[in-house]
């Protein structure tokens, strides 16, 4: 906020820039503080020049633009960043004008193309555009006097974010979805806790006696699919924190369990 | 009233959106455009001069009966019903040069603004005040926009015809097509001076 607050002599006029004066409050507030003006009340760098101009009293068709120019860099010298590409831009071509009018002009009596001209159109457009959002907002504001019939206003009750939700508010939602299902197929789902720490033993306890193995050597006599499924999430977390190196020596062949990844693959 | 502009009272009622005159003929088959709009003619008196608290108002093209402005403080203060949030200026400055140059795209509009656009464009687009209107034949064909009748509707306008036109602002509108201040622009400045 700190940023977008600066200290010059300007303050943001009212009616004349048409759209969202200051609220008494905040002038009153503005005031207080001298001289500020919240960058963030403009709507873009040509806002920002017009106010200028006003502010100076200053002809649109003769635009004294070394001293605008400087006025318009102190005024953008705290802006944001987050705004500054537009500011920026209209800043250095607010210099380069002021470079031009430098320049010795023609001698020889030949027309002289006023290099303010183009700024000048864009003010003018620019202004106009301003006018006309200020007439449209006075016609919004008498419009949204009038109201429609059956316009209530948009409900406020929106799900507290973000969205929480227990277990029971979860089960008892299933069970709305089954219930509005005519003929729901149900499954009983039998919980088998795989045992990883018990394949994990296994497989440190064949590590400590041979350098490799084929993976399939630490399961028992007839696995299931949960034995195996210990077994490959055991080897996951043991080559995970580097206790055993997994080697595939060929496309599709059985995995082979290291102790260490020193010695290449036979 | 005349036993059609009661039923165009009663239907103009039940639809809470503006009604054009042309869905009104269907209500009655032996109706004519021309008395639709006698008895539309013949409701907004009764409602003006017989002292009701609703007027007849022409929107975006349609008709319909809203509350009258005097009432709104009151009506909002007992919370049955609320205007319309206002519009940034950055959304009433965008509408008026959408308004005054559809179909337009995003370029002239920053051109114009000398902001960026995107942001404003797409809030307007969800609002539904604008819409694509088409593809300009420029390079990358950028995407036009224009306005939609429920623009017109939140200002109270019947049509476009009823923004300001050019001798009504301060400043002269410029035309439509305005010179677009290019690269080509600046140097051709920038060599006049230099010369």
């Amino acid at each position: 906020m700190t940023a977008s607050v600066l200290t010059t002599t300007l303050v943001p006029d009212a009616p004349a820039s048409g759209i969202a004066p200051p609220s008494p409050e905040a002038a009153a507030i503005l005031g207080s503080l001298g001289f500020v003006v919240r960058l963030e009340s403009f709507s873009g760098p040509l806002d920002l020049l017009l106010h200028l101009l006003r502010e100076e009293q200053i002809d649109i068709a003769d635009i004294p633009i070394a001293r605008i120019a400087d006025q318009f860099l102190a005024a953008i010298k705290h802006l944001g960043l987050n705004q500054a590409a537009e500011y920026l831009e209209m800043a250095s071509r607010l210099v380069r004008l002021k470079i031009q009018m430098l320049l010795p002009r023609n001698q020889d009596g030949e027309a002289w193309e006023d290099p303010r001209a183009e700024l000048v159109r864009r003010l003018l457009e620019y202004q106009q555009v301003r006018e006309i959002a200020h007439w449209m907002s006075a016609a919004a504001d008498r419009r949204a006097l009038r109201l429609a019939r059956g316009y209530l206003p948009p409900s406020p009750e929106l799900p507290p974010l973000p969205l929480t939700l227990d277990l029971l508010d979860l089960l008892s939602a299933v069970e709305r979805v089954i219930a509005s299902i005519l003929h729901p197929v149900l499954h009983s789902v039998v919980a088998r806790p795989l045992n990883v720490e018990g394949a994990a033993l296994r497989v440190q306890a064949l590590l400590a006696e041979r350098e490799e193995f084929v993976w399939t050597s630490a399961l028992g006599p007839s696995p299931t699919i949960s034995d195996v499924l210990s077994l490959l999430l055991a080897l996951l977390e043991l080559a995970r924190r580097g206790q055993c190196f997994m080697i595939q020596p060929a496309v599709f062949a059985p995995l082979v369990i290291r102790r260490d990844s020193s010695r290449p693959a036979h | 009233m005349t036993p059609l502009a009661q039923l165009i009272e009663a239907a103009l009622f039940a639809a809470a959106r503006p009604v054009t005159a042309e869905e009104l003929v269907t209500l009655d088959a032996d109706a004519s455009l021309d008395e639709v709009r006698a008895a539309l003619g013949q409701l907004r008196e009764h409602y003006d001069f017989d002292g009701h608290g609703v007027e007849l108002l022409e929107l975006g093209g349609g008709y319909q009966v809203v509350t009258r402005p005097a009432f709104a403080a009151a009506i909002e203060r007992a919370q049955l019903g609320a205007r319309q949030p206002r519009l940034t200026p950055a959304m009433l400055e965008t509408l008026a040069v959408i308004a005054y140059r559809q179909p337009v795209g995003r370029a002239e509009i920053e051109e114009i603004r000398g902001v960026s656009a995107s942001g404003v464009l797409r809030s307007l687009q969800e609002r539904g005040l604008i819409e694509v209107t088409g593809r300009s034949d420029g390079m990358g064909r950028p995407l036009l926009y224009g306005t939609t009748p429920l623009f017109l509707e939140l200002l109270g306008l019947a049509d476009l015809n009823n923004l300001p036109r050019a001798e009504e602002l301060t400043i002269a509108l410029q035309p439509a097509k305005p010179q677009m201040a290019g690269p080509d622009d600046d140097a051709a400045a920038y060599v006049a001076a230099d010369a």
